[in-house]
């Protein structure tokens, strides 16, 4: 294999890694909203995604990092190209941050309503700008032969297609989240986020069905790549069917594990179909291929290098800080924020 | 205004404001780290107690940090993608290889430090607020490394119309790197020691929690001695390689029109004429600027206009090379005419302390209140100095800044993100202030934010800090 290709799947790893990790806690942080009924309970979601937060999102800086890296015109092209959403993104990302820390500092109602829409919005724009991006990614855009994107903020870059995978992606993360809040906590909030999963569950399923009717429609994944992706898309159907059982069963550790797959799965369809593109053009001759977008021999031996150490050990901490803070929360337990 | 000049606008704006936090987390994450290390010696719960309420103030500001560094990584892309396509090969990879080596580590542990604090060991919580600190110390080795390519490309070969890198050892050995990132880590435990410093200075002034503050100001003012002197002998290194590696820069940061002829006097203060390229009036220490360029009192140090001549014949003629010359030398006296303050201050302090005598000076006092923020003006005005006397090159000698912005970003998507970031920063920082002022007025006192089963929504604005 030749170090494009292997550099190509480390950051679509990289990216799956973010809608999985950061899925759920954007899910929980919706959750504040939709399913907290008390300060408490808010308190209580906060601090199941408390320790972890921080370092899910160093998933998609690693991501955009490694584009930098190992795909310098891969990342030119993108962040310049999708300025706005990068730029909105940015914003969201911003405030949801600062929300975790500065919201329990002090204790006035003023102070936290801020704090609570930011962590909200903050939690609620990130996914959906995440799905329309990799719709976008798909659909192709307009990149001329000088490796320039000059998208169209609507048409290109927000359109049905790329609108309803957004959609998509937040419901995803919710779904997520709910099963998250499902296996951490313990008490009446429990129980509710299992009522609740199963109401979102229809509406979840509805919008998945839409995107991949509407990934037929608009895009030619299926005619191009359909031998892999059919068999793809179609497992993550069953598993979200069968996650249907596991929500009627109260079998909350299997729901999680089977919600993570199908964001996992889902997120990885997008790769596939890229592959081994970086970026799609309208016109096939201005296609970014991996091997025109990556960087040297040299760079890339050395990140791999790097990689192969440190990979391992950021998974054996990751590991590690989730299973120092297993064990479920209740609101009476003391709450650090 | 035109694209360039807003996407300057707004990489300096972002990235000066991202500077304020990060000289803070670094300086504060090692401190608090060193007060819970003694508190697990010493054995007096004084110390844990500093720990946590030092520690306040490190996560009110490492959070801002963090989250204002997402936009340095991203917007090389977004507003300067030429630059990223040529350079991407050698300057990206340090900044990959920080987020996997530093930011997973301090974003893991950070989380359990706050939050292992009442389940896991004692040692768990100390070796994570330690690997905090560890984090945010290699998290500037890399950027520095980063940044010192640009000041001084080394480690690549010209490849494929693009700087590729060929050697990762030489990066992070250059020259540049070596003095920089000293400076810079001093710099940050300044910024650090000089806030307990400052704060503990102003509790002094109330008479409260006297042995508390006294214990932190004793920890803070030898950080504080040690780091102000550490930035000016690294500060001395810097001015010595500049001459040789950028004689542009150092002649701007001096005024230096004309060749300064040997030995060469140091310009103090300057009346400059950048349009008839001449000062009207300079005052002069003779020797000083030989001994700070060569670390003896002779030699000369070319002036600008020799420069510009060498510049367009390497070059290419009709360019002006010369940056801003009026910038680059007032904020280098800035940065200086601080950092020599802060000396001073941590001096005295430290000599008055030691008599027992420093709560009587109640003007050095006062003066350490204000020097919390003395500081933020030399790191900023440091950079300033640092990056705008590298103009016009984006990468010295290898890439002009204006060849690096983003062809398809228009002056209009610049100036919408410009605003929006400047509006979120100002509120998040009028936030912080506000948060910073609170948490000193009340105290080192710990209170736990920890009553179950009373209702949170209880009447009145006026909370605890927890």
């Amino acid at each position: 294999m030749q170090l494009a290709e292997l550099w190509f799947i480390i950051i679509a790893i990289c990216f799956i890694a973010y809608v999985f990790f950061e899925g759920f806690d954007f899910g929980v942080g919706m959750g504040t909203k939709f399913l907290a009924i008390d300060e408490r309970e808010k308190r209580l979601l906060i601090s199941i995604i408390g320790p972890h937060w921080d370092g899910n999102e160093v998933w998609l800086l690693t991501a955009g990092g490694a584009m930098f890296a190992a795909f310098p015109h891969w990342y030119a092209t993108l962040f310049s190209g999708y300025y706005l959403p990068f730029v909105l993104l940015l914003l969201a990302l911003i405030v949801r941050g600062v929300s975790f820390e500065y919201r329990s500092k002090i204790n006035s109602a003023r102070w936290k309503s801020v704090w609570d829409w930011s962590l909200f919005l903050g939690s609620l724009i990130p996914p959906f700008l995440l799905g329309a991006l990799f719709a976008g990614l798909i659909q192709g855009l307009p990149i001329d032969g000088n490796m320039e994107m000059h998208a169209a903020f609507f048409g290109d870059i927000v359109n049905i297609y790329t609108v309803m995978s957004g959609i998509a992606f937040v419901l995803l993360s919710y779904v997520l989240g709910l099963s998250f809040i499902a296996l951490k906590t313990d008490g009446p909030i429990r129980e509710r986020a299992k009522e609740q999963a199963k109401k979102v569950y229809w509406i979840a399923g509805l919008a998945i069905v839409l995107f991949l009717i509407l990934t037929a429609i608009s895009t030619s994944a299926f005619q191009e790549k359909g031998s892999i992706l059919i068999p793809v898309y179609a497992i993550a159907v069953i598993l979200y069917i069968l996650k249907y059982f596991t929500l009627r069963a109260d079998r909350e550790g299997y729901n999680f594990v089977l919600s993570a797959l199908i964001a996992v799965l889902i997120t990885a369809a997008f790769f596939i179909y890229l592959f081994p593109n970086a970026l799609l053009a309208h016109d096939p001759a201005n296609h970014i291929t991996i091997y025109d977008a990556a960087s040297g021999n040299y760079s890339l031996t050395v990140m791999t290098i790097v990689a192969a150490i440190f990979v391992p050990i950021v998974l054996i901490y990751t590991v590690w800080s989730y299973w120092i803070f297993r064990r479920r929360m209740k609101t009476t337990d003391h709450l650090e924020y | 205004m035109d694209a360039l000049l807003l996407a300057r606008i707004q990489f300096a704006a972002t990235t000066i404001f991202h500077f304020f936090f990060v000289p803070l987390s670094i300086g504060l994450a090692f401190i608090v780290a060193l007060m819970e290390t003694l508190s697990a010696i010493k054995k007096n719960e004084i110390y844990e107690r500093m720990a946590r309420f030092w520690g306040k103030f490190f996560l009110i500001n490492f959070v801002v940090g963090v989250v204002t560094g997402i936009i340095q990584e991203f917007q090389f892309g977004m507003n300067w993608s030429d630059y990223s396509r040529f350079v991407g090969d050698v300057f990206g990879p340090p900044l990959a290889i920080e987020a996997l080596l530093a930011f997973f580590m301090e974003s893991t542990f950070i989380g359990i430090w706050i939050f292992g604090r009442k389940r896991l060991p004692r040692w768990v919580n100390i070796l994570s607020i330690w690997l905090v600190s560890i984090g945010t110390t290699l998290s500037a080795f890399w950027i520095m490394a980063a940044n010192s390519f640009m000041q001084n490309p080394v480690g690549y070969a010209i490849q494929n119309g693009r700087a590729e890198m060929n050697s990762l050892a030489e990066l992070f050995t250059n020259p540049k790197l070596l003095v920089a990132y000293p400076h810079t880590i001093f710099a940050s435990l300044a910024t650090g020691a000089f806030l307990v410093i400052g704060i503990s200075a102003w509790n002094y002034l109330k008479k409260r929690d006297l042995d508390f503050y006294k214990r932190s100001m004793n920890i803070a003012l030898i950080i504080g001695i040690i780091s102000t002197i550490g930035v000016a002998l690294t500060g001395h290194l810097q001015s010595q390689y500049l001459v040789e590696a950028q004689p542009m820069k150092m002649a701007a940061a001096e005024a230096l029109w004309e060749d300064s002829g040997d030995p060469a006097p140091w310009t103090v203060i300057a009346g400059i004429d950048v349009e008839n390229k001449e000062n009207r009036w300079q005052i002069d220490i003779p020797y000083l600027l030989s001994y700070l360029a060569y670390g003896e009192f002779e030699g000369s140090v070319p002036g600008m206009l020799e420069l510009q001549e060498q510049y367009e014949q390497q070059f290419g003629e009709g360019y002006n090379y010369i940056p801003p010359v009026k910038t680059t030398f007032w904020s280098f006296r800035v940065m200086v005419g601080f950092g020599l303050l802060m000396i001073l201050i941590s001096l005295f302090g430290l000599i008055f302390q030691k008599r027992g005598t420093l709560a009587k000076h109640t003007g050095l006092l006062k003066l350490m209140i204000a020097a919390i923020f003395f500081p933020y003006i030399s790191n900023t005005s440091g950079w300033i100095m640092s990056e705008i006397g590298r103009q016009p090159w984006v990468v010295y000698e290898l890439m002009t800044t204006e060849a690096g912005l983003s062809p398809s970003v228009t002056s209009g998507e610049v100036l919408f993100s410009l605003i929006t970031f400047t509006l979120v920063y100002t509120l998040i920082m009028i936030a912080m202030i506000y948060l910073f002022v609170r948490v000193a007025k009340r105290g080192a006192v710990i209170v736990d934010q920890d009553e179950p089963s009373i209702d949170p929504f209880t009447k009145g604005s006026e909370g605890r800090v927890g």
